[in-house]
């Protein structure tokens, strides 16, 4: 059965169609990229996906485990395992890291009927993952991303992602923002992730981010739709010529 | 559906009902007629075996009472009260007089674990010792007008520290009560403190002796059980030169159909050198969705920096009762005294707040610190009101004031109503006021990471209100935290 399957998809904001019937299918163990023009509606997806409100969608279905995702509420759809690496991680203030992961992981745990983790066991699973990602331990008392400079955002991100151990990973843009050095650490990060039986829907305006985590299949989306789809080459082809080529198509 | 829409549509919903601590306490009581007059005041006085001098005290503010109005300038609506149609005194009936724990009504008892009162208390209650080096707190338990248990008295004793319901202090100590009572807070105050000092049935008096550091956190629990009956607590705290008491308050009520009007009054006086730390987390019944029922709270609360570098600290979280008028204020007549008020009020449903701090500098060097954080949902309404004054001979005077609001859905409202006043040229006085909505991307986010939307609500609240929290004592703050979280719950869809 596949992982996640988005059929003939179309959504609404407001009055305006964004996503105008799109199809995806992603199986365990795969790893996909999405590519395509600002405004294509990337974000968009990753976020119907994952249940924010503000989206109607008027057709198509989203399965997740041969399951209705959309039948499901955003916090349901977390503790199944859908996560999502957000383009613009938000900051919450007063609220030192380490006490959102530990609530957030609980509170998935509770809805999963697993117990609560140990406090010992909890502080020494984020340590052996913070490690692995450079991130300091004064940083996870800090607020939630308050203060972090924008690689370190994302880093949080993959930080959660590694922690919560998710069944499909939405990354949106986590290249953006960050330098080289802090890009080979996040993306190690999320290979380190990668097994047969997790996937990762990976959007990224950047061939160098596929460098590093080499995607199974690659798609063009334009206007709401996916316009093309084939393998790894197919970023490299984008790299070379642009989007022009698919604006037509779409 | 936006969130937004979602918002109201769950507030339409919230069942306030569902209060948690809606519950009543089948135990005779011992009351006073309905209605005020003279009789009323007598009545009360004889009830707690007073002097006559007490008497003649009460009898003398119901006189002025009477000539005076009560205050529209609040924000806040209600019908009017009718002060003939309530009750001002109720006791639960003692079998005897209380001599040992043991002694207590069951049913009280029970009362006490249904409210989940923190196991520190229950602990104290059932006399259960702790090791030695565990930071204790002492309960003066008041169940609604009487208060029916005073633990820890013999430590506290040894330390010549007087820890005692009011009732009695005015009995035992009268040289000590003759002296500060009324001198604060005096008895021509305002309409409500007048109505307290005619009839004010019990409450906790403190004495700190010179050079004493209370040896525990006092603690007492204030419950209303009586239908109709208008609670008037009076709380009185001296820390003499040189000492320091940290003094926590809380409540909880059961569920009304009928308001119920609840007037406090507490003073506090430090001398030089001396410290009072107050800290209060109410949670009285705030009314049921139509906005019918709940506590009508006005309390006037007011610490005097009597003597040299001498130092109040008013710390408050609010969350329940309908109508909240509470103004916790401090007068720096001391040079160098410091007077702080931080405080946490939060409006869900129908309810009313109107609730802030004076800080009223008249020694030299004084300084005043506030931070407000107002948190509005539903379709309540919840106001600051801050007043900061620097008198003529007031050189130096330094006030820093920070007002957040945090509006949940756009059916609330927060107001901000800061009043300054310099009289001398030095003062320097410093506001800063921020009112924002919550994030639906911060929710979202949340949500996203696995958390229940009420969840979420309560953490991005929790992180707002973290400044405050922190001044409460360790145990106290934990309890606030779920307290806020529950206050909140169906705020948001
Ligand atoms: N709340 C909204 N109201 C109106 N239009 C919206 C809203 N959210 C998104 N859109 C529009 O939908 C389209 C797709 O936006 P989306 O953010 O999904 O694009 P994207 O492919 O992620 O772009 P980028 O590469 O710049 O991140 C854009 O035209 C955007 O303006
Ligand atoms: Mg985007």
């Amino acid at each position: 059965m596949s992982l996640l399957e988005v059929k003939n998809l179309k959504v609404r904001v407001e009055d305006n169609e964004i996503l105008h019937g799109l199809t995806l299918t992603v199986n365990p163990g795969e790893v996909h990229a999405i590519m395509g023009p600002n405004g294509s509606g990337k974000s968009t997806l990753s976020h119907v996906i994952a249940g924010k409100p503000g989206y109607e969608v008027t057709d198509g279905e989203i399965l997740f485990k041969g399951e209705d995702l959309l039948e499901m509420s955003p916090d349901e759809r977390a503790a199944k395992g859908v996560f999502l690496a957000f383009q613009y991680p938000v900051e919450i203030p007063g609220v030192a890291t380490m006490t959102f992961l530990r609530t957030a992981l609980n509170a998935q745990r509770k809805a999963r009927g697993e117990s609560e983790y140990s406090t010992p066991d909890f502080l020494k699973k984020v340590r052996e993952v913070a490690k692995s990602l450079n991130i300091p331990q004064d940083m996870l008392r800090r607020g939630v991303n308050v203060g972090f400079s924008g690689g370190e955002k994302k880093r949080n991100e993959i930080l959660q992602m590694a922690l919560f151990e998710p069944a499909v990973c939405i990354l949106d843009e986590m290249d953006s923002g960050l330098d080289i050095d802090a890009l080979r650490v996040a993306a190690d990060g999320v290979n380190a992730l990668r097994s047969p039986d997790r996937a990762m829907v990976v959007i990224t305006h950047y061939q160098r981010l596929l460098n590093y985590i080499v995607p199974d299949f690659v798609h063009v989306m334009s206007k709401g739709r996916v316009v093309k789809s084939g393998g790894k080459d197919l970023a490299l082809e984008l790299e070379a010529s642009g989007y022009a080529q698919f604006e037509d198509a779409a | 559906m936006p969130a937004v829409q979602e918002t109201v549509e769950r507030v339409k919903r919230i069942d306030v009902d569902q209060y948690r601590y809606g519950f009543e306490t089948l135990i005779e009581s011992d009351k006073a007629p309905k209605g005020l007059s003279e009789d009323t005041v007598r009545f009360i006085s004889a009830k707690k075996n007073e002097p006559a001098w007490m008497l003649e005290w009460r009898l003398e503010a119901y006189r002025r009472w009477l000539t005076m109005t009560e205050p529209t300038w609040a924000r806040v609506n209600y019908p009017r009260i009718d002060y003939q149609d309530l009750y001002y005194y109720s006791a639960p009936k003692p079998k005897k007089q209380i001599g040992s724990l043991d002694e207590i009504d069951p049913e009280i008892l029970k009362t006490y674990e249904k409210l989940g009162i923190p196991l520190r208390e229950v602990e104290v209650l059932e006399g259960v010792v702790r090791p030695e080096g565990e930071r204790k707190i002492a309960v003066d338990a008041v169940f609604d007008s009487v208060s029916v248990a005073t633990t820890f008295q013999k430590e506290l004793k040894a330390a010549g520290v007087i820890f005692m319901p009011i009732s009695e202090a005015i009995r035992e100590h009268p040289e000590l009560v003759k002296k500060y009572l009324g001198t604060v807070v005096p008895t021509s105050d305002n309409y409500f403190a007048t109505l307290n000092s005619a009839v004010f049935s019990d409450g906790s008096f403190v004495y700190v002796p010179p050079g004493v550091r209370c040896p525990m956190e006092l603690s007492t629990y204030f419950r209303i059980n009586e239908r109709n009956t208008g609670q008037f607590e009076r709380t009185l705290i001296i820390a003499d030169k040189g000492s320091y008491v940290s003094y926590l308050e809380g409540c909880t009520a059961p569920q009304r159909d009928e308001n119920q009007l609840h007037a406090a009054v507490v003073e506090l006086v430090t001398l030089d050198d001396a410290e009072i730390k107050y800290s209060t987390v109410q949670n009285w019944y705030p009314g049921n969705s139509e906005g019918v029922g709940g506590i009508y709270n006005f309390v006037t609360k007011r610490g005097d920096c009597r003597g040299n570098n001498s130092k109040i600290s008013w710390t408050q979280v609010e969350t329940g009762s309908a109508i909240t008028w509470k103004y916790p204020s401090c007068i720096l007549r001391g040079d160098n005294s410091r007077g702080e008020f931080y405080s946490i009020a939060i409006s869900n449903g129908h309810q009313q707040v109107d609730s802030g701090t004076k800080m009223i500098h008249l020694g030299k060097n004084t300084t005043s610190r506030i931070i407000a954080k107002g948190i509005a949902a539903g379709v309540s309404q919840n106001t600051y009101r801050g007043l900061v004054t620097a008198h003529r001979k007031a050189t130096g005077a330094r006030n820093f004031t920070a007002c957040d609001s945090l509006l949940i859905g756009d059916k609330c409202g927060a107001h901000t109503v800061p009043y300054v006043e310099a009289k001398n040229s030095s003062a320097l006085f410093e506001h800063e006021a921020t009112t924002s909505k919550i994030s639906e991307d911060v929710l979202f986010y949340c949500v996203q990471r696995g958390l229940s939307q009420e969840e979420a609500v309560g953490l991005v609240v929790n992180g707002f209100v973290k400044d405050v929290l922190q001044q409460l004592p360790m145990e106290f703050a934990v309890e606030a935290q779920k307290l806020i979280s529950i206050s909140l719950e169906g705020s948001v869809g």
